[in-house]
């Protein structure tokens, strides 16, 4: 816990710098005659991350916040595995989408997700792997007329809305 | 006089067919996901603001808020069966609705929950449809120094009473504000804070995408992480005769129920406190005001009907800033504020007097919510009971899929989906640290605001900050805010003084020992 503490304190710390010296592209100060610059909204703020993070650190030091004193894992390795593989089927789901669209990946996504991580049988992750995307399809695409990506098999499609647009 | 026609308007809006069949669907999915261990009603209205794009704003918004509503009602479910809180409002009710069930008065719990929710919610309506017009009067008077400080005073509500660790708060403030400054400025219609020259920043960062990945994707792992174990199911029968023999019983506990609605209602309107402190210390109020302490924590009943009266009055509550000045009570109508911006409508004192139909549709809807919603809650107990039942690993991928589609939705942009998954990942690992989400999401809302309100009253006074403190209500909402900033000072000096004070008694103890 306590080296994740001050990792993630730094990490939010550049990342605030970043922010700043991003904000400082547009004007930072008062400009003559217009009012407050574009960038001095952002700017000053990120300054205030950047504090918050150096005061996050001092705290660190002196183990006064509860995490810098907690010996305790930041996350145990059942919890790291399985919340890594929850993430990684989410982000190859996401991924999968640019290339099958929505009614590819998420079925996918489901019958992976079920069988593995949640040891369902074959019958309800097909049942729900199947179920999903046809309820999503006439919700968004018919109802509320929301194209969702298709990737390739946009093709497919096209007969369908044929019938229900 | 003027408020009763103005309500009745409202009820003929609440009544129109739709909007009826709404609040009736928005109470059930707000029971659901209320009673869903981990999962409440920010969660579900987060999640399912995007589907209201179909409806007009004040039918969608009548939608939400009834699941606002019926996930203060769902979240007792869950509390008083598994002894986890269905969302973290309910956490009070577990204090003695837990012991209730073990005794095999499960049933007794769950009505009495629904009938103080019934309580808190109606008293609740109430006070807000006699305070929110003469307050939204006061408000039309704003300009944006006043804006200003009110925002500040949302923000320093955080600071002096989210009993959050202090930097954390100021740093979950400031990134929310800064991600809501990404896009093209407003004034100057320049580009900003575009990162890696990618142009799916150029529209900005839509709150949705913070609150989805934040309330969506990392709740969900959060849950994932905190229900690994088994947890043992209470057992309840519910019939009619008990649920008349309760009603009964309820009779003595009016007072505590009345008590707890005006606790929360008033914790409520307050942006950092809520629902949740709100229920904690209506639950401490009846204790300590109890004839009989220390039956509390054992299953005493009115133990289960002050928090649960106080949490349903809250949600209520948080509305009331929210529809008045345009600043969020809670979490939840921080979404519903982004949703109103989203509909095309300009939240704030205006509101009242240029969308009477919207505000007053959705208080007269409040009403009706609340009756489907204990209506609903009774009568479909072993349904929600079942809901507890049902695996997590079956409702997480349907809710990832919810997540991916609702992230997608407002902007069409596979850019915001994948921003989704990495604030959600990033905001999971953050909440471990004690890093608290709320502010962020809050500040995102309000950045765009905050921002043109600084700057406008930059403008009005050439660059003087006493613009902030020259008028009277602007300069008096400022130094409560600075007031409420610097509480955490004075709370440390108080400490370190109390510190010292017992360090040298004790010392003075040591001698006189060895003396």
């Amino acid at each position: 816990m306590r080296k994740a503490e001050f990792i993630m304190a730094l990490v939010l710390g550049v990342f605030s710098a970043y922010l700043m010296w991003k904000s400082a592209e547009l004007p930072i100060g008062w400009q003559k005659g217009i009012g407050p610059g574009g960038g001095m909204f952002p700017f000053w703020l990120s300054t205030g991350m950047l504090i918050c993070c150096v005061w996050i650190l001092v705290r660190w030091v002196r183990r006064t916040s509860p995490p810098s004193q907690s010996e305790e894992p930041y996350m145990d390795h059942q919890t790291a595995v399985l919340i890594g593989m929850v993430v990684g089927s989410l982000t190859l789901m996401i991924g999968a989408i640019h290339l099958v669209g929505v009614y590819g990946a998420v079925p996918l996504f489901f019958i992976w997700y079920m069988r593995t991580l949640g040891r369902h049988s074959w019958t309800e992750s097909i049942s729900l792997a199947l179920i999903t995307p046809v309820v999503t399809f006439f919700f968004f695409e018919i109802l509320l007329h929301i194209t969702l990506p298709k990737g390739y098999l946009e093709p497919l499609f096209y007969p369908l809305f044929e019938l229900f647009l | 006089m003027e408020i009763l026609q103005l309500l009745l308007g409202g009820f003929s809006v609440a009544f129109e067919p739709m909007n009826l069949f709404l609040v009736i669907v928005g109470c059930a999915v707000g029971l659901f996901i209320g009673a869903m261990p981990g999962l409440g009603s920010v969660n579900g209205v987060a999640i399912l603001l995007p589907v209201t794009f179909i409806v007009p704003p004040t039918s969608a918004i009548i939608f939400l808020a009834a699941i606002y509503y019926g996930a203060m009602y769902g979240g007792a479910v869950s509390s008083i069966m598994l002894g986890i809180p269905g969302a973290s409002t309910a956490v009070a009710t577990t204090f003695d609705g837990r012991p209730m069930a073990v005794q095999g008065n499960a049933d007794k719990a769950l009505v009495a929950a629904a009938v103080a929710s019934f309580a808190g919610g109606t008293i609740s309506i109430v006070l807000f449809t006699l305070f929110a017009p003469p307050l939204a009067k006061v408000a039309l008077a704003f300009g944006s120094p006043e804006e200003f400080a009110l925002m500040m005073l949302a923000f320093g509500t955080f600071i002096g009473l989210g009993g959050d660790d202090i930097p954390k708060t100021f740093f979950s403030i400031f990134i929310g504000l800064v991600l809501s400054a990404v896009g093209l400025d407003v004034m100057s219609g320049e580009p900003r804070l575009i990162f890696g020259d990618i142009s799916g920043f150029f529209h900005g960062i839509n709150f949705l995408v913070l609150a989805i990945g934040i309330y969506g994707i990392g709740e969900i792992l959060w849950t994932i992480e905190t229900s690994k174990g088994t947890v043992a199911v209470a057992s309840a029968t519910v019939n009619v005769q008990r649920i008349i023999a309760t009603l009964g019983e309820l009779k003595k506990s009016i007072k505590t129920m009345f008590m707890g609605s005006f606790i929360g209602y008033f914790v409520g309107l307050l942006p950092a406190a809520g629902a949740t402190p709100g229920s904690i210390m209506a639950y401490g109020m009846a204790k300590t005001l109890s004839k009989n302490p220390g039956s509390y924590g054992k299953g005493n009943i009115d133990g289960v009907a002050a928090p649960e009266a106080a949490n349903n009055a809250a949600s209520t509550g948080s509305m009331l800033p929210m529809l008045t000045l345009g600043i969020p009570g809670s979490p939840t109508t921080a979404i519903l504020l982004g949703g109103m911006v989203i509909w095309g409508l300009e939240p704030g004192p205006r509101l009242f007097v240029e969308q009477s139909d919207f505000v007053w549709g959705l208080i007269a809807s409040l009403y009706v919510a609340n009756l489907f919603a204990v209506i609903l809650n009774v009568a479909f107990l072993p349904l929600f009971i079942w809901v507890l039942k049902l695996r997590f690993t079956v409702l997480a991928p349907v809710i990832f899929v919810l997540c991916v589609v609702g992230g997608y939705a407002p902007t069409q942009d596979m850019h915001d989906v994948w921003l989704m998954l990495l604030f959600g990942v990033v905001g999971y690992l953050m909440r471990k640290l004690d890093y608290p989400m709320a502010p962020m999401v809050l500040a995102i809302v309000l950045g765009p605001l905050a921002e043109s309100s600084l700057r406008q009253s930059l403008m009005i006074s050439h660059g003087s900050p006493m613009v902030f403190f020259e008028r009277p209500i602007a300069g008096v909402t400022m130094l409560i805010a600075a007031l409420l900033f610097l509480l955490p000072v004075f709370q440390a000096i108080k400490a370190r003084i109390k510190g010292v004070n017992q360090g040298n008694a004790g010392k003075l103890g040591d001698n006189s020992a060895g003396s």
